[in-house]
């Protein structure tokens, strides 16, 4: 039986090639999502590996709950003291910034939206393990107020050289809090006079890196005192980690703590890896609908396939083969056939998360530096995924086989019994009842885990719909017959026959389009519904005139505020700070504005409170959400430790505001967060040229850009859009399969009804009348999944969208015009899955044809 | 006996046509310079043992198939001149197929196949003969049931009067009969017959059945790619006869 089973694969080589298409695919989505995904987040873990020593000496709340340094910093002569410490063979002190921009040689900031605008003092200091960190590879280190170090790839994306003078804006810069004068200038140009890289392998992963002889990093980051962010000390040969922190514990000062460098690369990587693991959860969902619809393929493929051998399958059983040989002959062919596309999947999945990291880099998270890495449970789940899906796929055909009498092999032509449609109606209407009812559950009811509820409720009704569809498409079907006949006559008539032929094939074949689509229309109804939301809310809340902000969203100097509210036209400035504090071990984004200046805001308070004095106010959904209102306390863990305030008033949401907690520049400054703005809100006279008169104060800070209403809003809708678009790039590979599968169910039938193509073209049928027959039932299966794509992501956008309307998303926008374009689309894609079988149709030999069994 | 004798020009001519399989030592003669006439509204048989190149002669004549030299006329027109378009339309328009293997569309029912060649080409049917075709054909209430709910026999019928349908010059037949019952044989034949005789249809039939061969006008033997004999308005027995005779070993 295996040699038969194998014969009868070699026998059909074209036909396995058509079917390994889907498994290949799906395994290639899951393989590349994996390599990428373990590379990301290796690299995060190299480049924090390298990113601190044996034990790092830090100040509690050196950093806010993100990792960015805080106005916490440990004395010079800490770093003399430690000196001492039995087993520290050096102990060097580090100061270091985020948000200190590099400009291009054409004036451009060199950075994405993700990394960090790192600045340092120049250490050669050897990073935990005697790890080598960044190195000089060329020039020198940096010596004076006037020499800066870049590292290889920034200096590259920004066109400089060694020699050249470079342009760095250190948007962290403190400003004297009386005067608001800048203490440190607002755009330097040092000479570059070294480049830093890894010699032997590492990344900084997008992240630019500009690094200053200690007391120049200590001038501009830390205000000229002689203080560090932090202290690491490196351990002589022998001595470990642990040991070594033991013995730097007992020297160490009140609030400064000592970890090993193990612990603190760990942390420092896990909130990272933290905050972009949702992008390995996008990816693997991703790998689960291939999977999905790849299934479907598979599943259509082997029903052709074995439909197609049924014959020679009950010759086997004439000839003595059990029912249980016939059937394992199929599963062992699926079995091969698995492991074929896994294997070329997993290659093809290599490509894939190329593709996929050169598409991060388009977004700014470079990864390039990095080696892909191959995990074995890549390997393993690729495998696994391959044969498991493979042979679950075909068990449904191969247990028809069972059912294949011996006699059956002495008739002329054989129908496969097949399962009633009625009953796979009814199960699949209890499957979208189910699907509907946990859907409901995971949307509208409080439960923890809803995302799991959302997603299996989604996943049930798709695959319900799909069950249900050879019934539900039936009128479809039935319709786009006449219609055919009408328009295309005997041609179209014929097309459209061959759709209604067998139902099951044809919707199992849309239904593949159709999750593909039901999932683009979704984003596309969520992303448009979010961006109208902003609108919406912008045009009702925009306070002012202008809004200040940096593009990247990190903080930039004090002093421009000063400068802004010195402009002529301009009558108030109010600031806005943000920065991330932590409650219950969440991160909690905070903002503090001057108590002042609130009513300027116009927030609609429950209360006439205001921040200050240990009182903050609360946004009304996050206030909601956390069962808090005014009068009570909220605790969060600040830089500087833990501090309780009290609720003066609760606001409705108000995207000028945009964190959920706001507290007064005071208390925001004795928490320990720097004092940089993140948001200056203008009010003007509105006078003519105000807007050049305001842009000329930022003309040096390419970063910080002046924005009226229709600007700030648009600003807003940016990164919506680029998410959507993402989201799209992926779902067109979703969409790759499944018009791949329409190639393939084509091919099949063309193959399937060789004979009766020939004698099509025996009585007279032309080649381009049978090209069109194929183009139009192409068409129709393009369509009908389409429609249905389109209809379930219309529902599911909704009710998603209902679900979130009391979360700041109050508007349900549908993008009549994009889901047009889905259906137009569709049609295209019909016509373009048709090129090739109906080519090879049309260059069926007619003789050969008439005479195919 | 009456001598059908030909008044009108041939349906189709045969000149010269040869065609070879495969090369040096393997290579077959299927046709050997081969002759005929086919005279219009007479039912002709094509006989001959397996080999002898009569599925050959019949796909060549009928612009399936290509031949290595010589020329087929249907009517006036040259085969071999012309292109696949013209033959596509050639074969719509001039020929009519039956199968041995029925060849109906399974998704169309038995009038949607009868007029498909019609339909195919834009054309509407002729009604009058239309309507004849069917009364001859004998279908009767059956006409609105797809292939699958049809007897083989009549299922053939159907394939038949497809191929009278669209009034071609010359109707094709390849042993239809091969895969039928006697009885139902028996009816397709006389169908053909009552098409030449009634209608004036051209028939060709390629056959191996000598009971097939005696509803013909005129039997045409091959053997090695060459017309050996021929007989007019032939019984069973002379068919058996000329076939014993060509199956005796050439002195």
């Amino acid at each position: 039986m295996i040699r038969a089973a194998i014969k009868s694969l070699l026998g059909r080589k074209v036909r396995l090639l058509l079917s390994t298409f889907a498994i290949v695919l799906g395994v290639a989505f899951v393989a590349g999502s994996l390599i990428f995904s373990d590379t990301l987040s290796r690299s995060f873990t190299a480049l924090f590996a390298s990113t601190v020593g044996d034990v790092v000496v830090r100040p509690e709340g050196g950093t806010t709950a993100d990792g960015a340094p805080s106005t916490v910093t440990l004395p010079g002569s800490l770093v003399e003291q430690l000196r001492d410490t039995p087993g520290a063979a050096r102990v060097d002190g580090n100061v270091s910034a985020i948000g200190v921009f590099v400009v291009s040689r054409t004036g451009k900031v060199v950075s994405g939206f993700g990394p960090p605008a790192i600045g340092s003092n120049w250490s050669d200091a050897p990073a935990g393990h005697g790890l080598e960190g960044l190195r000089i590879v060329q020039g020198k280190e940096p010596h004076g107020a006037d020499e800066v170090v870049l590292d290889e790839r920034t200096a590259e994306r920004a066109g400089y050289v060694v020699g050249d003078k470079v342009t760095i804006i250190p948007s962290t810069m403190l400003a004297d809090p009386k005067s608001g004068a800048p203490v440190a200038p607002t755009r330097i140009q040092p000479e570059l006079v070294g480049i830093a890289g890894f010699p032997n392998g590492g990344s900084l992963n997008g992240a630019t890196y500009a690094a200053f002889d200690t007391p120049t990093a200590q001038e501009l980051f830390l205000g000229g005192q002689d203080v560090y962010t932090d202290i690491w000390v490196t351990a002589d040969d022998g001595v470990s980690q642990e040991q070594l922190r033991d013995a730097v514990r007992p020297d160490l000062p009140d609030k400064v703590e000592a970890v090993t460098g193990d612990d603190a690369a760990d942390e420092s990587a896990s909130d990272l890896v933290d905050a972009i693991s949702f992008l390995t959860t996008f990816l693997l969902i991703f790998a689960g609908i291939s999977l999905v619809v790849g299934a479907f393929l598979i599943v259509n493929t082997f029903s052709i396939l074995v439909a197609q051998r049924s014959r020679e399958l009950a010759l086997l059983r004439a000839l003595g083969a059990s029912k249980r040989q016939v059937m394992w002959s199929v599963q062992l062919e699926a079995f091969v056939l698995g492991v074929l596309g896994a294997t070329i999947g997993l290659g093809l999945g290599v490509l894939l998360a190329m593709g996929i990291r050169a598409l991060f880099a388009n977004f700014g998270l470079d990864l390039s530096g990095q080696p892909l890495i191959f995990a074995p449970r890549t390997f393993i789940a690729s495998y696994a995924v391959g044969i498991l899906v493979t042979m679950a796929a075909a068990w449904l055909p191969a247990r028809r086989t069972g059912r294949i009498s011996p006699v059956q092999a002495m008739r002329d032509d054989i129908a496969l019994p097949e399962s009633s449609l009625r009953r796979r109606f009814v199960w699949g209407l209890a499957l979208t009842v189910a699907g509907l009812v946990v859907l409901a559950l995971g949307l509208f009811v409080d439960l923890p885990h809803s995302g799991w509820q959302v997603g299996g409720g989604v996943l049930a009704i798709l695959l319900g719909v799909a069950a249900m569809s050879p019934v539900i498409s039936k009128p479809f079907l039935a319709l786009a017959r006449s219609a055919y006949a009408q328009v295309f006559g005997s041609v179209g008539n014929l097309a459209g026959q061959n759709s209604l032929r067998n139902p099951r094939r044809t919707t199992a074949t849309a239904s593949a389009l159709m999750i593909g689509l039901a999932l683009a229309c979704t984003m596309a109804i969520v992303g448009d519904s979010a961006k109208a939301s902003i609108d919406q809310s912008v045009s009702q809340n925009f306070v002012g005139d202008f809004v200040v902000s940096n593009v990247i969203g990190t903080g930039f100097s004090p002093a421009i505020g000063e400068q802004m509210s010195k402009v002529d036209g301009v009558d108030q400035v109010v600031r806005e700070r943000f920065g991330n504090a932590e409650r219950k071990g969440d991160n909690q984004f905070v903002a503090a504005v001057d108590p002042a200046y609130v009513d300027a805001l116009e927030l609609d308070l429950d209360t006439s409170g205001a921040p200050g004095g240990g009182a903050v106010l609360l946004q009304r959904s996050w206030a909601d959400d956390h069962d808090l209102a005014t009068g009570d306390d909220v605790t969060l863990d600040m830089p500087v430790g833990s501090r309780t305030y009290s609720v003066s008033g609760v606001f409705e949401d108000n995207p000028v505001v945009a964190a959920p907690i706001v507290l007064s520049l005071d208390d925001f400054a004795e928490a320990g967060f720097p004092a940089s703005d993140n948001v200056l809100i203008l009010f003007t006279d509105d006078s003519a040229g105000i807007q050049d008169r305001l842009d000329a104060v930022v003309a040096d800070l390419p970063v910080v850009t002046v924005k009226d209403q229709t600007a700030f809003a648009k600003e807003q809708r940016e990164p919506i859009d680029q998410f959507v678009l993402m989201i799209f790039a992926l779902l067109g590979l979703a969409l790759v399969i499944a018009v791949l599968g329409i190639v393939n169910t084509l091919a099949l039938s063309v193959i399937e009804r060789t004979r009766e193509v020939g004698l099509l073209r025996a009585i007279g049928l032309s080649r381009a009348q049978l090209r069109l027959m194929i183009t139009l039932e192409s068409v129709v299966i393009a369509v009908l999944g389409a429609v249905l794509g389109v209809v379930l992501g219309l529902g599911f956008g909704v009710a998603l969208m209902y679900a979130v309307r009391d979360q700041g998303l109050e508007v349900i926008s549908v993008p009549v015009g994009q889901l047009a374009v889905f259906l137009v689309l569709s049609v295209v894609i019909g016509v373009l899955a048709a090129v090739l079988p109906a080519r090879r149709a049309a260059r069926l030999d007619v003789l050969r044809a008439i005479a195919t069994d | 006996m009456t001598e059908a004798a030909p008044t009108s020009p041939p349906a189709a001519r045969v000149r010269n046509l040869t065609k070879t399989y495969g090369a040096g030592a393997a290579q077959v003669r299927a046709l050997d310079d081969v002759t005929l006439d086919i005279a219009a509204g007479e039912f002709t048989a094509v006989m001959g043992p397996s080999g002898s190149g009569k599925s050959t002669l019949m796909h060549c004549c009928a612009a399936l198939d290509t031949a290595d030299s010589g020329s087929v006329y249907i009517g006036e027109q040259d085969l071999t001149t012309l292109k696949d378009k013209a033959l596509t339309r050639l074969r719509r328009d001039e020929i009519g197929f039956v199968f041995q293997s029925f060849n109906l569309v399974p998704t169309l029912s038995a009038e949607e196949n009868i007029t498909l060649p019609m339909s195919i080409a834009g054309r509407k049917p002729d009604r009058a003969w239309y309507d004849s075709v069917i009364a001859t054909v004998g279908l009767g209430g059956r006409l609105k049931h797809k292939p699958n709910e049809l007897s083989g026999g009549q299922q053939q019928r159907v394939a038949v009067a497809r191929a009278l349908a669209s009034r071609p010059r010359i109707v094709f037949a390849d042993e239809p009969t091969g895969n039928l019952d006697s009885r139902s044989g028996a009816e397709v034949l006389e169908l053909l017959r009552r098409s030449a005789d009634e209608h004036g249809q051209t028939v060709v039939m390629v056959t191996h059945d000598p009971v097939a061969a005696a509803y013909t006008d005129r039997v045409v033997f091959l053997a090695d790619g060459r017309v050996v004999d021929e007989l007019r308005a032939p019984t069973r027995e002379q068919v058996l006869d000329v076939m014993n005779r060509m199956a005796e070993p050439t002195p």
